[in-house]
């Protein structure tokens, strides 16, 4: 057990001040014989922005299921706030739970309830709050998401980026500590894309919130990235900040930023 | 095996029962590999009943959730079970005229159509439309849920979708089956006395009398609760595939017929033990 300081206001752990809001330590998930995570260790320092970057099938969103609970890893441990959490049963997984945001690729809203009572949904579960109090703070949520004129909409009446905007605040409605962003800007169009990086980023600067994103945006994670991690076959390959990156030699990580394919091509062979 | 474990492949509604719990074609003829997934899928089915009575159990409680389901179940349910029993009342009541008539006990008709009804016909036929209707619907919601990620969005925000998503359809299946059988038994006793009125003028009330003489209470109240029986069945293996889909659309689309294949089936089942049951402790 770690010593996490309780905060006064929200009841959440800071984190010890010393120590990283979330530190993976050799995690391995195999799926039958396919081996996803080979060893992942990774340290998030609290309030810090980390981006997983990485080919598709690398595992990345396999790392932020396993962050949450949502699959069990084979092997490996994942503190968060100084907690082991690897061996938790669903009742401490809910704990923890309530303290992590998790934003999914495809929003993953409830397509039975309003926009409004997605956002108003963790709330009913988890605080003591009246039925106008948790509408009031989801319009809220939604406001400071740019979605304050459609709570009144099904989640099929609003297009993907309006569905990330929502999703991202339902996850910020239990004021989490941690966040967990899979492909925030996947399927977006590069305005969209530009403004839910500009809501991370405005997340960094006002809430001091611990995130993690993964993702394929090479540009946007530049913006909103304050170390970025790179994973092939399961593996880290390389970490730093976007600049180390940029500078970097191996033939991958070129690949990778400039967006080529790694094997030549199949007109190249036949020259 | 000469004969092949093919033949033993059973079609309902278009799908194959073994696809319904999981196995396919290779399975199917390989006798271990097919006891072994039938086996797994019990097991599993055990499991998640397990996890159900866990999470309903504990606090807090879904009321509102249970109240919607409720009504989603049972109230939008019974048009179609009080069609499906008005018909059964009229087959019975054409059905058994003729046939009672040969035999010179055309008095008997009233009799027979509610001793058929409230004993078997009305149950039976209530299981089977629910399993239609509420076992495809429960299938194809949640298995377009878990698809979607929206159950493992409810799972992240510390929601157990066992208790706010299964847990609810299999208590508001349970408690609003007695309930839809008590409208198809009615709707049926009364389409049959129309169906025998029109055949030869008989007044409702003689109709009652004659049809309600013999009934006691042991003949009523086993058969209409027997169906909660039915209710659990339904809602347990529809929340159970729903929530075990995968493969997007295509596995949305197993899960909702294999809901509604595999709940009709246990519901035939079922009756057969508990029709026997009822025989032995309400002879």
């Amino acid at each position: 057990m770690g010593s996490a300081n309780i905060d006064a206001v929200t009841g959440h752990r800071n984190g010890d001040a010393k120590g990283p809001a979330i530190a993976i330590r050799d995690l391995r998930k195999s799926f039958g014989e396919q081996k996803v995570l080979n060893g992942i260790t990774l340290d998030v320092q609290p309030a810090e922005t980390v981006v997983v970057l990485g080919r598709s099938g690398t595992g990345k969103s396999v790392l932020l299921k396993l962050l949450i609970g949502l699959q069990k890893a084979d092997c490996g441990s994942i503190q968060i706030h100084g907690e082991n959490v690897t061996g938790f049963d669903t009742k401490r997984w809910n704990e923890i739970r309530k303290k992590i945001g998790f934003l999914f690729q495809q929003a993953a809203l409830y397509d039975s309830l309003t926009v409004q009572d997605n956002v108003a949904f963790p709330l009913a579960r988890h605080t003591e709050l009246s039925l106008e109090d948790r509408r009031k703070k989801a319009r809220e949520l939604l406001k400071s998401v740019g979605m304050e004129k459609d709570v009144e909409k099904m989640p099929s009446e609003i297009s993907g980026g309006m569905q990330k905007r929502v999703g991202l605040a339902r996850a910020l409605a239990l004021d989490p500590d941690i966040l967990l962003f899979d492909e925030p800007t996947a399927g977006l169009d590069p305005i969209t894309a530009a403004e839910i990086g500009q809501l991370i980023l405005e997340l960094q600067k006002d809430r001091k919130i611990t995130s993690v994103v993964v993702t394929h945006d090479v540009q946007g994670a530049k913006s909103f990235a304050d170390r970025m991690v790179l994973m092939r076959d399961g593996k880290v390959v390389q970490e730093g900040r976007f600049e180390d990156f940029e500078k970097s030699n191996d033939e991958f990580v070129q690949h990778f930023f400039k967006g080529e394919a790694e094997e030549p091509s199949r007109s190249e062979l036949r020259r | 095996m000469a004969l092949g474990w093919q033949h033993l492949s059973i079609g309902m509604a278009g799908v194959n029962i073994w696809e319904g719990v999981g196995l396919h074609a290779a399975a199917k003829t390989e006798p271990r590999r097919l006891l072994g997934g039938l086996f797994e899928w019990f097991g599993e089915l055990g499991i998640f009943f397990a996890r159900v009575v866990a999470a309903a159990l504990t606090p807090p409680y879904e009321w509102r959730e249970l109240m919607r389901q409720m009504d989603a179940i049972g109230s939008l349910s019974v048009p179609l079970v009080a069609l499906a029993g008005a018909a059964t009342g009229v087959v019975l009541s054409l059905e058994t005229s003729s046939s009672l008539a040969q035999f010179g006990a055309k008095s008997l008709l009233p009799a027979v159509i509610v001793f058929s009804i409230i004993k078997e016909s009305g149950p039976i036929i209530t299981g089977l439309v629910v399993s239609g209707r509420v076992g495809a619907g429960i299938g194809a919601e949640l298995g377009s849920m878990k698809v979607t990620e929206q159950i493992d969005a409810m799972e992240a925000s510390a929601v157990d979708p066992h208790k706010y998503l299964a847990a609810t359809r299999i208590l508001a299946c349970i408690l609003m089956m007695p309930l839809l059988t008590l409208a198809a038994d009615f709707c049926g006793i009364m389409m049959g006395w129309v169906a025998v009125t029109l055949m030869k003028a008989t007044s409702l009330r003689l109709f009652i009398d004659t049809g309600f003489k013999d009934v006691a209470f042991s003949d009523f109240i086993p058969p209409v609760l027997k169906t909660t029986v039915f209710g659990f069945i339904i809602g347990l293996i529809s929340c159970f595939q729903g929530m075990r889909t995968r493969g997007g659309t295509a596995g949305v689309g197993r899960a909702a017929t294999s809901s509604v294949v595999l709940s009709s089936l246990f519901v035939i089942l079922a009756d057969v033990v508990l029709v026997r049951l009822i025989l032995i402790y309400f002879p």
